[in-house]
């Protein structure tokens, strides 16, 4: 059994690839847990973002500036009177966000962190992520139907009419990405999330920006379907506050509510792990090929412990700002005290095996809280689409644009071919 | 799916658009309890999916008897319930009501009372189209505005409260003038507050007025031709941005309008992106109003001579002015007694609201919301 746990130490592959079982399980775990703890930071983030946008000061009561907000949402949620209507389709309202979670969670296992820090590698990786992520519309449909009501109805066609129309524009983006995979001596491409990844690494550019400005318009397409893939605003019809009260989940309450909220936000972090992946280079570095050399290793492994110091710093300086108030006492404690955990933290990542191992994490985690901040900030700046100019969107503009970059990166990448064969014959 | 309620039968069957694919009518109820409803407005909506066929709005919700009570106070008594109705505006109700009494008491205000009556008046307007274009943008999705908006309304509410006490409900007028003297600082405050909000109400366009899904879900919606607007009785910014110049103020000058030098802000297309515009217009006149009326904010005495027992001779009075929202109008019959006959309110809002179902047939389930919300209503208003 030992043996069995140690022989994969020195694989350099993907546990799943590798074959060993104990260590696909291991690494599933510490996703879960590290998704779960991604979303409660999300949520504390979002609202104090968006507070901060919004001239107000978001939750300071539970905890030093809030940070214990989550955890009271999560514990309040989980103690609430769980409700089914009279009228429901039970067993349907049941699975429904069982549903929505697994489609959300189960993506992840494709999802490269670095070269072997993925549960598995699947060959046809790309493909996988888009399929699961998008039965969380079946789920989304399941709620709004098993509801036995007309808000989460209505609320439920949208989001599948949304869900299949903005999908479809994401493949036409998706595609192009892959193809550019296959611009090698071999001439031969991949769907694998880590495949795509070393390919940009082997072409020495991150997809977004090769035969410009196709990757960039490519990239453009993805990132609007995206928000619109995980309703989120500007695209939150299904869920449109003003008009539908909840959407799909306006019958749900308590815990099967927080599994809806759970899904969005792990949904979230699933599609912008794909664009980080195909447009990004993913867990690359920045330019990995042309700041090369030991001094620049050192400078660009420094970087996750620089960036846990600063947080740490920014502990210390509110707890410096706390109010001096008896009542506070708590708070301002509590607060060093994770300011010091952070600081720990930053000190660890600068241990040379440590630093090693966490920087490919740590520049793909950053690239995809990129992607949630900017989630965050649209929330704060857009007004909502109306559901035809939505489809319009869709249909009319991202659709036709998705298929041009699709012809023209075809067009561009076959080009020293075509030359090949027309003027060398 | 439910069959259509009764209550809708009155629409014209023939008028009815055939529905697509012979799908079922959904009908849904939105409100008294909605977020986007402003209230307790209650909407019976007609869907054929997301297509709006025909709607109805259930009001009285929030119904006081604000009229009939009037029967059963004094003049005087009665000026503070004025202030429930339009509960946004209320400066501009109390103004309404109070020059509706000294009219028929055959009374005028010293020129010191109209000109504050003139700046509170328009300060108060500032708060309602604040506080509609926060819940406005609020409903179309963007949440931002909202908290901009009431950041700066909130100045105006401290100046309201350190005049008379009160932020919301104000009973800051009374017949015959005005009760309080203006503070010390009075004018200071509000030639900050003036210098403060111009730059604002920039800020809030910034956000608005070119953000290309603002435009697209606005523009063409909910459209009222000026004669529609006639015929239905809807004034206000609602009619003047259909393009009938009818503005109260100018048409038929109350307090001392007619000493100020203002434009009305007029729309072209009747549709909510134009309202939105003028309403935006309508905030940078007033600041104009204010600024010349603090500038020359004269001396003298604030009350004029008015018994104090209100026995006001034997008639009726119809008197309105341009609220907020639209026309505001008081018809009192008096029978000589201290309490008025039968008092009416012709309340903007109320009359307003009829035009929506016009205004939301054909349009999307989304559009009603935004259509509710361009109406600018009040539900204490409607119901009274």
């Amino acid at each position: 059994m030992l043996d069995y746990i140690k022989s994969y130490l020195t694989s350099n592959l993907t546990p799943g690839s590798a074959g060993n079982m104990f260590w696909a399980f291991v690494y599933i775990v510490v996703i879960f847990l590290g998704l779960s703890v991604a979303v409660i930071a999300m949520n504390w983030l979002e609202r104090k973002i968006l507070a901060h946008m919004q001239v107000r000061l978001g939750p300071m009561r539970v905890g030093p500036h809030g940070l214990l907000q989550p955890i009271a949402d999560a514990i309040k949620l989980l103690l609430k009177e769980d409700i089914m209507p009279a009228e429901a389709d039970g067993f349907v309202f049941w699975m429904a966000p069982i549903f929505v979670v697994l489609a959300a969670f189960t993506v992840f296992i494709v999802v490269p962190f670095g070269p072997t820090h993925a549960v598995t590698d699947m060959n046809i990786g790309v493909l996988f992520m888009l399929g699961v992520s998008s039965l969380s519309a079946l789920g989304i449909v399941m709620a709004g139907w098993a509801s036995n009501s007309h808000y989460p109805l209505i609320g439920a066609l949208r989001s599948s009419a949304q869900m299949v129309s903005y999908e479809i524009a994401m493949g036409m983006a998706v595609i192009s990405a892959v193809m550019m995979t296959s611009l090698n001596q071999q001439g031969t491409g991949t769907l694998s999330m880590i495949g795509i990844v070393q390919a940009q690494q082997a072409q020495g550019i991150w997809f977004i920006f090769k035969f410009f400005p196709l990757g960039l318009i490519a990239f453009f397409i993805f990132a609007v379907a995206m928000v619109a893939e995980t309703n989120r605003a500007p695209f939150d019809l299904p869920e449109a506050e003003s008009e539908l009260t909840a959407g799909f989940h306006t019958e749900y309450s308590g815990f099967r509510w927080s599994l809806f909220f759970l899904a969005e936000y792990s949904a979230m972090i699933a599609v912008s792990s794909i664009a980080v992946t195909l447009w990004l280079g993913g867990w690359l570095r920045p330019f990995p090929n042309l700041l090369t050399g030991a001094k620049w290793d050192l400078f660009f492994f420094l970087f996750p412990g620089i960036t846990f110091l600063f947080l740490a710093g920014m502990c210390f300086y509110s707890t410096v700002r706390m109010p001096k108030h008896p009542l506070f006492r708590i708070q301002t404690i509590g607060l060093a005290g994770f300011g010091v955990v952070l600081g720990l933290i930053g000190l660890i990542l600068f241990i040379p095996a440590v630093r090693e191992r966490v920087q490919d994490i740590y520049w793909f985690s950053m690239k995809v809280a990129a992607f949630m901040y900017l989630y965050i900030w649209y929330r704060g700046t857009f007004p909502r689409y109306r559901f035809d100019q939505l489809m319009k969107v869709g249909w009319k503009i991202l659709l036709p644009m998705g298929l041009g970059v699709l012809i023209l990166t075809a067009g561009v990448g076959l080009w020293p071919l075509i030359q090949q064969t027309i003027w060398n014959r | 799916m439910t069959e259509p309620t009764s209550s809708l039968s009155h629409l014209d069957v023939e008028e009815r658009e055939k529905p697509f694919l012979d799908a079922n009518e959904l009908v849904i109820n939105m409100g008294p309890q909605h977020p986007a409803t402003h209230g307790v407005l209650r909407v019976i909506l007609r869907l054929d999916g997301e297509k709006v066929l025909g709607l109805e709005c259930v009001i009285g919700y929030l119904h006081r008897g604000v009229e009939k009570i009037a029967e059963n106070r004094t003049y005087a008594m009665f000026n503070p319930y004025v202030d429930r109705m339009d509960y946004v505006a209320a400066v501009s109700n109390g103004l309404g009501y109070c020059e509706a009494v000294e009219k028929l008491l055959g009374v005028e205000a010293p020129p010191r009372a109209q000109h504050v009556r003139v700046i509170l008046t328009e300060l108060n307007r500032l708060t309602s189209h604040q506080l509609w274009l926060g819940t406005h943008a609020l409903d179309i999705g963007a949440i931002t505005p909202l908290f901009y908006t009431f950041r700066d309304r909130e100045e105006i509410l401290k100046i309201f409260e350190k005049y008379c006490g009160a932020r919301l409900t104000t009973h800051a007028f009374r017949i015959g003038g005005l009760q309080y003297e203006t503070y010390d600082g009075f004018e200071k405050d509000v030639k900050n507050f003036l210098t403060f909000v111009a730059p604002k109400i920039d800020e809030y366009e910034e956000l608005l007025t070119t953000n290309r899904i603002w435009v697209e879900r606005t523009k063409g919606v909910g459209i009222l031709s000026g004669q529609d607007c006639i015929a239905l009785g809807v004034t206000g910014p609602v009619l003047r941005a259909s393009g009938v110049k009818w503005d109260l103020r100018k048409a038929q000058p109350y307090a001392n309008y007619k000493n100020f030098d203002f434009e009305i802000p007029v729309g072209q297309n009747g549709d909510t992106y134009d309202r939105y515009l003028v309403r935006m217009a309508e905030m940078r006149q007033s600041l104009r109003i204010i600024q010349q009326a603090v500038d020359a904010l004269p001396e003298g005495p604030i009350m004029a001579k008015v018994p104090k027992v209100m026995k006001p001779p034997v008639g009726e009075v119809y008197h309105s002015i341009e609220a907020p929202k639209g026309e505001l109008g008081y018809f009192i019959v008096s029978d000589g007694s201290t309490q008025p006959y039968r008092l009416r309110v012709r309340p903007p809002s109320f009359v307003n609201l009829q035009a929506l179902d016009k205004m939301c047939r054909g349009q999307l389930v989304a559009d009603v919301i935004a259509v509710i919300g361009t109406l600018d209503i009040v539900l204490g208003e409607v119901d009274r």
